[in-house]
């Protein structure tokens, strides 16, 4: 086989484990629930009864969801594959570990990306933004892979159930939401707050989304596509060392 | 590189640790295209460690083996379209249909939509799943998982099939119709890898069977040369119509070793016509009625309980 095929080969793997997992794992209960569920529960406690401008925070609350719902189909698939025993069905096709993250990674970023839509069709409608549809675009397909890329990540660990996997995966992405600019803003962060900041993912897509609907950014925006890019570098090649050194574990 | 010769499997001292345990050590072995050859060993001795290892699941430690050719620590991907891989504990997608699962595996190997569509249809048909091709997995029994599981590794006709314990916990019927529909796949070219317990299937289906023990290999040969090696372990299998002391036969000096097996006894030995002499003698002189009595070549299952130290001593 040529290296042209084999290239080909790669794509193709990464196509067919995405679709795979689209069809198996966006209607799995723990995706539903720590995926679309919980963005929504928070929401609706930040929002219910107070008076809050919404306008201003409508940027934060569409990367909230967006990562919540990128972040979620990662954790599950892998350890859900090793417990119904189709993991190893997998390996054995032609595909290498890389083509399985990169499928998992899709496969989040896609459905969050649809899901994403719908909110932010409804924000447009309800309040009428001018926006940077360039930068939109942009940061949603990064930031969406990037929180994807971290769920395929949690998902490395060998662990006898998936929900331990979902469990601990929340443990980590609950708390960047409270450093990340979506219920306080970015300017407002102070002390070790404003630095934690620096370490979540998601500071970098509420910047750019604050500035295409708003056109207000803390940082330049060149710096948060980077770290943005960055964020999904380190956590793709992660997932590959941990994925490769737990693979024949929980088979 | 190709293969020059026309062995499809080419096996050279691999290797395989886990910690301090040697799980696999130094086998070597060669499987010609077109042939079934069979693996066996009892639990823990290294059969699908080795399998993983050929299949490119598992990076061995040392060692080289070659799938048509192609190096498959160097080139997996490249040997891994040459085969089809049944592991033992491989599901399918319960979630998903019969059909579904099998496009599915064809699609990883590049077969286009309207060619998939056919050879599923096919499958469906062959594995007498159509009836049940648009129903969920989750609702099958086990052998008909099986079926799909197998109908998906065989979507895109691969040079060479790997399964280990294919027929395990399976009913008799889900059974005959897998030995069948290897026995089909063997005549149309495809080279058989067959991992199993079930002696008596390897001495059936295999043209030659591997023994491994303890990571090692035992005997490679064909069934009826592997039973020939061992002439002590030809036996006499004899019941009477009522219990006598083992002591009576230990007498004879001619059994090396005696077993019984429920109503029977068999009495391992290098001198059958000696010792079926001896027997009827005793009988008479015990005022007993032989019930039943035959001399029995080796068995495959002999071979593999003397090669693998499971043997019962007198």
């Amino acid at each position: 086989m040529p290296v042209g095929n084999l290239n080909s080969q790669f794509f193709r793997g990464v196509a067919t484990v995405t679709e795979k997992n689209m069809r198996i794992y966006y209607t799995k209960p723990p995706v539903i629930i720590y995926g679309l569920l919980l963005p929504l529960i928070m929401f609706i406690a930040f929002y219910l009864g107070r008076d809050i401008d919404f306008r201003f925070f409508f940027p934060g609350f569409l990367a909230m969801f967006l990562f919540f719902i990128a972040s979620s189909v990662g954790p599950l698939i892998t350890p859900w594959e090793k417990r119904a025993g189709t993991y190893e069905r997998l390996l054995s096709f032609p595909v290498s570990v890389n083509t399985i993250i990169l499928g998992d990674t899709a496969a989040g970023m896609i459905f969050a990306i649809v899901i994403n839509l719908v909110v932010l069709a409804a924000g447009l409608i309800f309040l009428h933004y001018s926006l940077n549809v360039l930068l939109l675009t942009g940061g949603v397909l990064l930031g969406a892979f990037c929180f994807a890329s971290l769920g395929v990540l949690l998902a490395s660990p060998a662990a006898p159930n998936p929900s331990y996997i979902m469990m601990a995966s929340s443990l980590i992405r609950f708390p960047l939401i409270f450093i990340s600019g979506i219920l306080i803003p970015l300017e407002k962060l102070q002390g070790t707050v404003r630095v934690l900041s620096y370490f979540s993912p998601i500071s970098y897509l509420v910047d750019i989304l604050n500035f295409s609907f708003g056109g207000h950014a803390q940082y330049p925006l060149i710096f948060d596509f980077a770290m943005l890019f960055a964020f999904s570098v380190v956590f793709i090649f992660l997932s590959n060392r941990f994925h490769k050194r737990n693979l024949m574990k929980g088979l | 590189m190709k293969a020059e010769n026309d062995n499809i499997i080419e096996v050279d001292g691999l290797t395989k640790r886990f910690g301090s345990l040697t799980a696999v050590d130094q086998i070597s072995l060669s499987v010609k295209e077109g042939e079934v050859f069979g693996f066996l060993g009892p639990n823990g001795a290294g059969k699908t460690t080795t399998i993983r290892m050929l299949t490119g699941l598992l990076t061995p430690d040392s060692g080289k083996a070659f799938i048509d050719g192609f190096d498959i620590k160097k080139n997996p991907i490249r040997a891994k379209m040459k085969m089809g891989v049944i592991p033992e504990t491989g599901n399918v997608y319960v979630d998903l249909t019969a059909k579904q699962n099998i496009i599915l595996t064809g699609k990883f190997y590049g077969i286009n939509r309207r060619e998939l569509e056919k050879r599923a249809g096919r499958l469906l048909e062959e594995f007498v799943l159509y009836e049940r091709k648009d129903d969920v997995v989750r609702t099958f029994s086990k052998g008909m998982k099986q079926r799909v599981n197998i109908a998906s590794a065989v979507v895109h006709n691969p040079d060479i099939l790997f399964l280990d314990e294919p027929t395990s916990g399976l009913d008799v019927q889900s059974q005959r119709l897998i030995r069948k529909i290897i026995k089909e796949m063997n005549k149309r070219g495809t080279t058989i890898f067959l991992t199993t317990h079930n002696i008596e299937e390897a001495n059936i289906q295999c043209q030659r069977a591997g023994i491994i023990n303890k990571g090692r290999i035992a005997a490679i040969d064909a069934p009826e040369n592997l039973k020939r090696i061992f002439q002590e372990t030809q036996s006499v299998e004899i019941s009477f119509n009522k219990p006598i002391d083992s002591g009576l036969i230990e007498n004879s000096q001619l059994a090396e070793r005696i077993e019984q097996i429920g109503d029977k006894w068999k009495l391992y030995t290098d001198n059958p016509d000696g010792l079926v002499k001896y027997l009827a003698k005793l009988a008479q002189e015990q005022g007993l009625i032989l019930t039943s009595m035959q001399i029995c070549r080796a068995s495959l299952e002999d071979v593999f309980v003397k090669l693998t130290g499971d043997n019962p001593i007198r």
